[in-house]
């Protein structure tokens, strides 16, 4: 049977590995550090492990309009595409740090993709 | 089959569901999003009965220690009686034991409560004026040492509740308090783990009931306790913890000053999340706690998780002052 991407990468163990190494990133990125320069940062952490289980291809149950519905308050701070693409180069630049493959890599950043729409509000 | 009670109210939940399946079966809200375990919107606590483990997934270790549990993936193996997080629970009357100056505006609150408080070092609770007054002050006894709750309240300008404890409040007056709650306290299990506590003003409530608890737990590892004031005089402690970092190899203390020059040897010139950073850059496998001023413990929880420590490992009380 062929493993799924989530499974690839290395499941819940992954994510578990993933999110404080993200969320540095992310909070020492000047571009998008204000978007997650949250008071409460358990509540923020335990979002990014959100995110990281989707964009693994974890299970997850949110929906496109479940997207829109989170970002838009952000859509309105201003968030774009540049900001899309730097969350996306922190997790490639994430994973890396983990030794996950190229390839892998590539996969979970064309599954950001298919959610730019959705969360830029377009 | 296992019975779920909320809100006095009992409801049957079967195998494959889950507690959030049950409650919004029967139109009960309970608060929830990602329905993966993930994001922590349908935090619960088991007020009686133990959650399965697997529902405490990712739960800081304070919370599952207080039965805290994501209901979205609790199928539960007892029974179990469930309520949302941070409900105002049933009271406690406890009569004052002494009430002792600590600095120029802080004193020292001893309480004997009624009925014994089940409580942690650290954690806090409400205590009412009148039954609309409340505020919320940390506790700095250690349930296994001493006899008495013991809080710190600093006066507040202008504070309804403080100015009428310092004033009006004495020994052998009867007070009601909250059950105790909250997560910044001690747990076992890491006795090696390296700990950082920093705090300013009355903040070093939490913290020294929280160092002296992790030392009666046979805590090996060290705990670097630092205290920032204003000035000398809001050093409130500083004989009573320089005499525990005698007695204690593993635990010290450093006191720090911020806006009066000072000569002293052991006190530290600077504003106190400084120093603690200045001698700790790497903070990888370090527990972190965080008590005072809303200001310095939103800066301290960014920076000490940026210099390495993780996430789950920051346990932080910011004080925000009440009038």
């Amino acid at each position: 049977m062929s493993q799924t991407l989530f499974q690839k990468i290395g499941g819940e163990a992954a994510v578990d590995a993933a999110v404080d190494i993200f969320y540095r990133k992310v909070l020492a990125d000047d571009r998008i550090s204000d978007f997650f320069d949250d008071i409460d940062m358990d509540k923020q952490a335990a979002k990014q492990k959100s995110f990281l289980t989707m964009a693994f291809g974890g299970p997850n149950n949110y929906s496109g309009a479940d997207m829109r519905h989170g970002h838009a308050h952000l859509v309105k701070r201003g968030l774009n595409d540049i900001h899309f693409d730097a969350v996306v180069e922190n997790l490639a630049a994430t994973l890396t740090e983990l030794n996950v493959a190229p390839a892998h890599i590539a996969e979970v950043a064309a599954l950001c993709e298919t959610t730019r729409k959705d969360v830029l509000c377009k | 089959m296992t019975q779920l009670t909320f809100n006095n109210i009992s409801y049957t939940c079967s195998e494959n569901e889950t507690v959030l399946d049950v409650l919004h079966g029967h139109g009960v809200t309970v608060p929830s999003s990602c329905r993966s375990g993930l994001c922590q919107t349908c935090l619960m606590q088991a007020v009686k009965g133990t959650p399965p483990a697997t529902a405490q997934k990712g739960l800081k270790d304070t919370l599952k220690a207080q039965n805290y549990f994501l209901a979205c993936c609790c199928h539960p193996n007892e029974d179990l009686e469930v309520s949302l997080p941070n409900q105002e629970t049933a009271r406690i009357k406890a009569t004052v034991s002494s009430i002792e100056k600590l600095s120029s505006d802080i004193v020292g609150v001893s309480l004997q409560c009624e009925q014994p408080l089940d409580y942690k070092s650290g954690q806090f609770i409400n205590l009412f004026k009148e039954e609309s007054l409340a505020r919320s002050y940390s506790i700095a006894s250690v349930p296994a040492q001493d006899n008495h709750i013991t809080l710190h309240v600093r006066k507040v300008p202008d504070g309804r509740m403080s100015t009428w404890i310092h004033h009006e409040l004495n020994s052998g007056d009867s007070v009601e308090i909250s059950q105790a709650v909250g997560d910044c306290f001690y747990t076992s299990g890491k006795a090696e783990q390296p700990m950082l506590l920093i705090g300013t003003g009355s903040g070093l409530a939490p913290l020294y009931g929280i160092a002296r608890d992790a030392i009666t737990q046979g805590h090996s590892g060290p705990i670097r306790l630092y205290h920032g004031s204003i000035n000398v005089d809001g050093l409130y402690l500083h004989k009573e913890l320089q005499d525990l970092s005698k007695q204690h190899e593993n635990f010290s203390y450093i006191p720090c000053v911020s806006d009066e020059p000072v000569e002293e040897d052991n006190i530290v010139n600077g504003h106190v999340l400084d120093v603690a950073l200045q001698d700790h850059a790497k903070l990888s496998g370090w527990r972190v706690f965080l008590c005072g001023n809303p200001n310095m413990v939103k800066a301290a929880k960014k920076k000490t998780f940026l210099n390495g420590a993780a996430m789950k490992d920051i346990y932080a009380d910011a004080f925000v002052p009440v009038a």
